[in-house]
């Protein structure tokens, strides 16, 4: 077992973790945030997304060995109280089904609307497409960005 | 089923008792009537869910918990639920708050997330409950002022009298609760709901969007260890031997404990159980042929081929009708196995001890596999307490408590409290599939009409047709036969969403758009004039309305703008009845490169009255999209009894850039609302199909769509 600083939602934290350990199982195991989730473990549909210095990362293929230089934000440091756009143009267009993919969703979105305020829908859908909703909640996504990125202009 | 005005007369469901903390608590069965000695608890920490399977309490504040017994799945029964008891109740929305009911697994009948039939079986009974927990309250209001209550009224949380008086339901919750529950109340008319029909946000949805812990992955517990298992990689297959040496050697792995053909690799996180599970070394044996894709394809083309299966109905002389006939037209239709690929993969926590059994975890049949557990691990049924936690989706595969057998048998081996964690390429293959299915269907067409109707379905372990051979086009062609057959086979099946129609729809609405081509009628005009053929309520048998469906069909014509639309937009039609609801679909698609782009999906549903309207869109959007993306992409193959595909990088799901905008109409009417989880899924892979064939000129009989279109070329 190894010692790693993290700075997690603007605070710092020491956890101890094997060295190849993804930094999804560390937020979720040793840091109790479980609002970041496990989908498939191999990057490939988005449930995990964290933000690393602000760009959405996949959580479930970092080593924590390797994330000790950046600001790691999940989603619950996503805002304090549910109020970031994204957040609540997620809740005003009902997005959810089963909910469990939305984190990611938001925190790919909230990523992608900082580096794109103003996307038009081609460019939307070709940033959230890395994202799987297994309930194909993809049509209220599609919205619920817009909307937030409405919001934030 | 008409939604007439009735008083009910069933007071021994519904008891109540005043609260230690001050207030009401009522508590109801929801699908049965309740065992006559059964009382509501003082303290709400002690709500027994064997007496009772829901309540609702009223803070003396006038503020409303209700405790929704369904199982919550991503179908929104968490919020529609409670919607209708607080229409009754006669109580502002804002001053509900919801929570999930645990589980105590007596006296169950009905607390089961599928077959979309939540709503459907519990409208009369939610209804019921909330108008007589508004006349207890009116009844005690009446007292304290001394006046008859027939001349009060109440609404939203306020009673008032004919003096004009007022009172909230706070101020006289205490007094309710000792009075006699009343035989008869009158339930209102869907012309005065002010809370049913109108949109209501996602219950959870707060802690959806902050990361809050809901699911059962999220759960944890005081040393609770992680659990990984190591399962045959075929199915068929036995563990010969193994060795756990290396697995021991990594950091955090605690023990590793053999049960049945499994190895569990238990640890203090996830990371280590993982990486534990893939050190362990085992040898695999089986005494059986490991089946393969091929294999199947071969059985069951040969129960295709025999001369009769099991009839499951039979009208008229359909021997006759094909030898008489102009034109004999005959298809087949292919799909694979499927997986359910739940976002959340399976898991679940146990804590087995001397004193009880600890169940934890997202389940969609509580009562049913806390029974499975109690013989499995030789425990009273009493002793067996199990929680339902909110589910990252379900399609059916929740409905298999396999997950939460092996939970509950690795902690009692292991005496520790343990959660399983299935990865996911655990969760791919050791799954539970919608079985591989072929149809043959047949028509005998004469004088320009259909004179008989013949399918024949040829199944993997389970015939999807079994218990529906009275849907459409049942009863609407005289000369008509269905057959079934099955091939047993190792892989385990089961229902996945829309079970028995999710594939039957595509081949059937496939093929009478192709009866129609040929016979050059509008593939819509066709099932309206085939609908004609029925009368509702002539044959009990028939499970579809007529009428209803002829609504739903003209209202996606005339909403889709059928056969009107711009040019370079091809149009594809399927209208299917499943799960107590009428559907009708047609999906607008363009060419891009040749290739079709699959641009809206237009919806007609006719589901009876819509409880929370933002909500059933979602799911009738998200059924199609689920439709037509598994018809598109869904491949799954064995080889050896290995799934060849267990991740995503490989298995393909419908993504953004590839979904449709769905549009999505109600027929409007008063009658008892049905379920909507599944019914928009079926049709959707056929209205894309017979799209694709009006773009293309290509027909598809087989699923996968996707690997078939890619030499189509502008």
């Amino acid at each position: 077992m190894n010692s790693y600083v993290l700075k997690v939602n603007g605070k710092s934290v020491t956890v101890n973790a094997e060295e190849d350990t993804p930094l999804l199982w560390v937020l979720r195991d040793e840091l109790k945030l479980v609002g970041t989730k496990f989908g498939c473990g191999i990057a490939q549909c988005g449930a995990c997304t964290v933000h690393l210095d602000g760009i959405a990362s996949r959580s479930c293929v970092l080593p924590v060995s390797n994330c000790e230089d950046f600001e790691i934000t999940t989603i619950e440091g996503l805002s304090n109280d549910g109020t970031h756009p994204v957040q609540e143009a997620w809740k005003t267009i009902d997005v959810p089904q089963c909910g469990y993919c939305q984190a990611g969703q938001m925190m790919t979105a909230s990523s992608f609307l900082k580096q794109n305020p103003n996307p038009n829908a081609e460019e939307i859908r070709e940033a959230m497409h890395g994202n799987i909703c297994r309930c194909a909640s993809y049509n209220r996504i599609e919205k619920a960005v817009a909307l937030a990125a409405k919001k934030m202009s | 089923m008409e939604n007439k005005k009735i008083a009910f007369n069933r007071r021994d469901f519904i008891r109540t008792s005043t609260l230690a903390s001050g207030g009401l608590l009522i508590g109801f069965n929801l699908f049965n009537s309740c065992k006559e000695a059964a009382t509501p608890p003082v303290d709400v920490s002690k709500l027994n869910f064997n007496d009772f399977n829901a309540f609702i309490k009223i803070a003396d504040n006038g503020y409303v918990t209700i405790f929704s017994p369904n199982p919550e799945i991503g179908q929104g029964v968490k919020t529609s639920m409670p919607m209708i008891i607080a229409e009754e109740l006669d109580v502002p929305w804002e001053h509900v708050t919801v929570a999930q009911g645990a589980l105590d697994t007596k006296n169950f009948t009905r607390q089961v997330a599928g077959g979309s039939q939540s709503i459907r079986f519990g409208w009369d009974a939610l209804r019921q409950t909330g108008a007589t927990a508004k006349q207890m309250l009116i009844n005690a209001a009446a007292i304290k002022w001394n006046v008859d209550p027939a001349t009060c009224t109440a609404s939203k949380g306020i009673i008032k009298n004919a003096n004009g008086d007022t009172l909230g339901y706070g101020d006289v919750v205490n007094e309710a609760a000792s009075l006699k529950v009343p035989e008869n109340v009158i339930l209102k008319e869907p012309k005065d709901y002010s809370i049913i029909g109108k949109d209501a946000i996602n219950v959870d949805i707060d802690k959806i969007i902050t990361g809050k812990p809901l699911y059962g992955l999220d759960y944890t517990a005081d040393n609770m260890l992680i659990a990984s298992v190591l399962r045959p990689p075929a199915f068929g297959q036995k563990l010969e031997n193994y060795d756990a040496t290396k697995a021991k050697n990594i950091t955090g792995v605690s023990d590793v404990i053999k049960f049945g053909d499994k190895i569990a690799v238990l640890a203090s996180n996830t990371w280590a159980a993982m990486k534990g599970k893939k050190a362990l070394e085992a040898k695999w044996t089986s005494d059986t042929e490991l089946e393969s894709t091929a294999f199947h394809e071969e059985k069951l083309n040969e129960i295709l081929d025999k001369k009769t299966l099991d009839i499951r109905r039979e009208d008229g002389n359909v021997d006759q009708a094909f030898a008489e006939a102009d034109t004999v037209i005959e298809r087949t239709y292919d799909s694979p196995f499927l997986p359910h690929n739940c976002m959340e993969p399976m898991n679940f926590y146990a804590n087995v001890t001397e004193e009880k059994v600890h169940l934890v975890g997202p389940i969609q049949t509580p009562a049913g596999t806390a029974n499975r557990i109690a013989n499995l691990i030789n425990r009273k049924k009493e002793e067996i307490h199990l929680e339902m936690t909110r589910m990252g989706g379900g399609f059916g595969r929740r409905l298999y408590g396999d997950f939460a057998l092996e939970a509950a048998e690795i902690s009692d081996k292991a005496k520790k409290p343990i959660k399983l964690v299935f990865s996911r390429e655990d969760d791919m293959s050791a799954g539970i599939y919608r079985p591989a299915i072929k149809y043959r269907i047949k028509a005998a067409i004469k004088e320009g009409k259909i004179t008989a109707y013949h399918l024949k379905e040829a199944a993997i372990n389970s015939n999807m047709y079994g218990l529906i051979p009275n849907f459409f086009p049942a009863g609407a062609i005289s000369n008509y036969k269905v057959e079934t057959g099955n091939y047993k086979s190792a892989i385990t099946t089961g229902a996945w969403r829309a079970p028995y129609t999710n594939f039957l729809a595509f081949a059937e609405q496939s093929f009478l758009d192709e009866i129609a081509e040929y016979l050059e009628i509008d593939p819509a005009q066709l099932r309206l004039d085939l609908l004609k053929n029925v009368k509702d309520g002539e044959d009990e048998r028939i499970q579809y309305s007529a009428k209803r469906m002829t609504d739903t069909i003209n209202l996606v014509i005339e909403k889709s703008n059928w056969k009107n639309t711009k040019s370079g937009v091809y149009q594809g039609f399927a209208a299917y009845y499943s799960h107590n609801t009428h559907v009708a679909e047609v999906v607008d698609i363009t060419l891009k490169n040749g290739k079709p782009a699959i641009e809206k999906v237009t919806v007609a549903v006719d589901c009876g009255i819509v409880v929370n309207p933002t909500g059933a869109k979602n799911q009738i959007e998200g059924g199609v999209i689920d439709g037509i993306g598994h018809a598109m992409y869904g491949d799954f193959s064995f080889k050896n009894g290995e799934p060849n595909d267990v991740n995503f990088h490989s298995y393909r799901l419908i993504r953004m850039k590839e979904t449709p905008i769905v549009e999505t109409h109600f027929v409007e009417n008063e009658l008892s609302p049905t379920g909507l989880g599944e019914p928009g899924l079926p049709p959707a892979s056929a209205a894309l199909a017979n799209a694709i064939k009006a773009a293309t000129n290509r027909r598809l009989y087989k699923q996968p769509f996707n690997n078939q279109l890619n030499d189509l070329k502008a």
